[in-house]
């Protein structure tokens, strides 16, 4: 009968971590780039503009390109964001601003390098009447329900998803709740009782 | 166990489906066999909250499994766009709402990221002190709970009246134990009362020995380790591919703590260790969380002994209220005052995404802001989203009984997980 994680171990290792993310951190304020200028030279093509803005680095993307740049973030050893922290969408409706979108939505991802201790936030514009991107589902596990949910708020079809369902909202829910145009106080039609029962007798994926 | 529907289905109903998030099983070769499917939830009393996972289970061990999320939909981000900016902190308390005050500490954060605003010392050691307290009484509710559902009812109403010290402390600061909404931006809303700091020594020292006395009751006892050793299992590249943070990715052995690798607050001026587990177990992850809270103890008596005298909010006057003795006094206060509440905040255009070490993980804000005074995007990024996408990948191969024992040690609360 012994705990798992002995005191001095646990010491050493967490004393150990803190040394090199504190070398790390001390070396210099990363200048934007390593990740920027990786991506410049590989897909030139793919970047419609690069900023920082209060210390987060952001990339612009042409949405084609997603899935490869994707993963070579997640592959280079100069780059290996090997987490997908975050993935949602913004609807820039009625927005008037200076944030300059040429497209309605724009699917957000925020990635974290837990080897380099970077964060990045990719930015792909979507258009409103081919509201679709590529899916990175294959990249990293926790994509998968991110997507879902993207799609269920937003309605954005992640193509090559492999089960694109809603999953906050039930099936039956009318509209994507999270689009600027659907009304804060709208009523979904109430549920035929038969359409509850059937589904829940034989499951959804059946 | 109490189920809440049996169906037995022969092995042709089965389609072989295998997605990351739904694990369908093929069905079974011999044909005498068949799979029962069993619904547990959406409101079980064993759950920690409302969710269903339909479990297919070839006897008692689970060969399949889909959770189903979204019972406890508020829809917290159309809400937050259809508010303004200081109207959304009352929301972050419905977030994770055992350590209500860590979210209501990210999101002032993300918005005085927005405005690129500096706080006052005091207000962040406060911030790091009630920060603090809040984890304490995340993990004590967590480790109670799962303790509970796992037979243990004993260390569940010690740790409960544990937590109720601290909620206490909580309370005489904000005026209220969940729902608190004390910080501001640039700052928070009270100071701490006369001899607050000297009551939150004795309380930390009542319940940490509550911990240890638990610690002693529960860490080394037979059935317990049995229930919950080499229990739902993740490897380290698994845990980070399904974006696990906080507790649970430290117990797979990864030392990632958001208060050390994005510094914010006073954090780095504080001396705190970062417990890591090993195999990634239930086990480790009580063990990583009993730690932390000895380790949170620790910074809130380091907090205690450094913070300096001084204001709680910022004087800057496009980001926080004016006093209350110079809205009635000064004909410029109830001015500004008038102002801020009618049009509040307005910051500059631009989008942020602000991490905290919340009580169960990674709390992410991501705030976009068109410079209107109106949110345009308000995003919480939950870290049990993963967790329970994970709960197939986590409860696969172990029978039915363990999925307590797994659900208990990922500490799902549903206000964050369906926001």
């Amino acid at each position: 009968m012994t705990r798992t994680i002995s005191k001095q171990a646990e010491g050493a290792m967490a004393e150990e971590s803190s040394e090199n993310i504190e070398s790390i951190a001390a070396s210099e304020p990363i200048e934007t780039s390593v990740v920027i200028h990786l991506v410049q030279q590989e897909y030139p093509a793919a970047i419609l503009s690069t900023h920082r803005h209060r210390g987060d680095e952001t990339i612009a993307l042409k949405r084609e390109f997603i899935q490869p740049i994707c993963r070579l973030l997640r592959d280079h050893p100069d780059c290996q964001f090997e987490m997908m922290v975050d993935l949602t969408a913004v609807d820039y409706l009625m927005v008037e601003t200076d944030l300059q979108q040429t497209e309605r939505f724009e699917v957000v991802y925020h990635l974290r390098s837990l080897s380099k201790d970077r964060r990045i936030r990719l930015k792909c514009p979507v258009p409103e009447d081919d509201c679709q991107i590529p899916s990175i589902h294959t990249l990293w596990d926790a994509v998968n329900w991110y997507e879902r949910e993207c799609y269920d708020m937003y309605g954005i079809h992640f193509e090559g998803h492999p089960n694109l369902t809603r999953i906050l909202m039930y099936e039956q829910f009318q509209g994507h709740p999270l689009r600027k145009d659907y009304p804060m106080d709208k009523q979904q039609p109430l549920l035929e009782l038969n359409d509850v029962e059937e589904r829940y007798h034989y499951g959804r994926f059946e | 166990m109490n189920a809440s529907e049996l169906t037995t289905i022969s092995a042709e109903e089965l389609k072989p489906v295998h997605l990351p998030g739904a694990i369908i099983p093929a069905p079974p070769e011999d044909s005498d066999t068949s799979i029962m499917r069993i619904e547990i939830g959406p409101a079980h009393p064993a759950m920690h909250g409302i969710v269903r996972l339909t479990t297919y289970l070839d006897g008692e061990q689970i060969v399949g499994m889909v959770p189903e999320i979204g019972y406890l939909h508020r829809g917290f981000e159309k809400e937050s766009e259809n508010s303004k900016w200081i109207q959304v902190i009352p929301y972050t308390d419905r977030l994770n709402y055992v350590s209500p005050v860590l979210n209501n500490i990210g999101y002032s954060m993300a918005v005085e990221k927005l405005f690129g605003a500096e706080i006052p010392r005091r207000a962040q050691f406060a911030r790091v002190i009630m920060g603090e307290i809040s984890r304490i009484t995340d993990h004590l509710t967590c480790l109670a709970a799962c303790a509970m559902e796992v037979g243990g009812f004993t260390f569940f109403l010690w740790f409960i009246k544990a937590r109720e010290y601290l909620y206490e402390l909580l309370e005489q600061v904000t005026g209220g134990r969940v729902t608190i909404n004390w910080t501001r931006f640039g700052g928070n809303s009270t100071d701490f009362p006369d001899g607050f700091l000297k009551e939150v020594e004795v309380r930390l020292e009542k319940v940490r020995e509550v911990i240890e006395e638990g610690d002693q009751l529960i860490t080394r006892n037979k059935i317990f380790i049995d229930r919950m050793k080499n229990i739902g299992v993740l490897s380290k590249e698994k845990a980070i591919s399904y974006g696990f943070t906080g507790p649970l990715l430290r117990a797979c052995g990864v030392p990632y703590d958001i208060r050390r690798a994005d510094p914010h607050l006073v954090y780095d001026e504080l001396d705190f260790e970062i417990p890591i587990g090993e195999v990634g177990d239930s086990y480790d992850r009580f063990l990583v969380r009993m730690e932390e809270m000895r380790q949170s103890i620790s910074i809130i008596e380091q907090a205690i002994d450094k913070i300096p005298y001084g204001p709680v909010i910022t004087r800057e006057r496009y980001l926080g209220y004016p006093d209350k003795k110079e809205v009635y006094g000064s004909i410029e206060g109830l001015i500004d005052h008038f102002k801020m509440v009618m049009e509040g905040h307005h910051p500059p255009a631009g989008e942020v995404y602000q991490p905290i070490e919340g009580g169960n993980g990674e709390v992410g804000f991501y705030l976009v802001s068109d410079g209107s005074g109106d949110p345009v995007k308000c995003r919480v990024r939950p870290p049990c989203f993963n967790y329970v996408q994970a709960m197939p990948e986590l409860a696969l191969g172990h029978y039915v009984a363990d999925i307590i024992a797994i659900f208990g040690s990922i500490n799902m609360i549903g206000g964050e997980l369906d926001r």
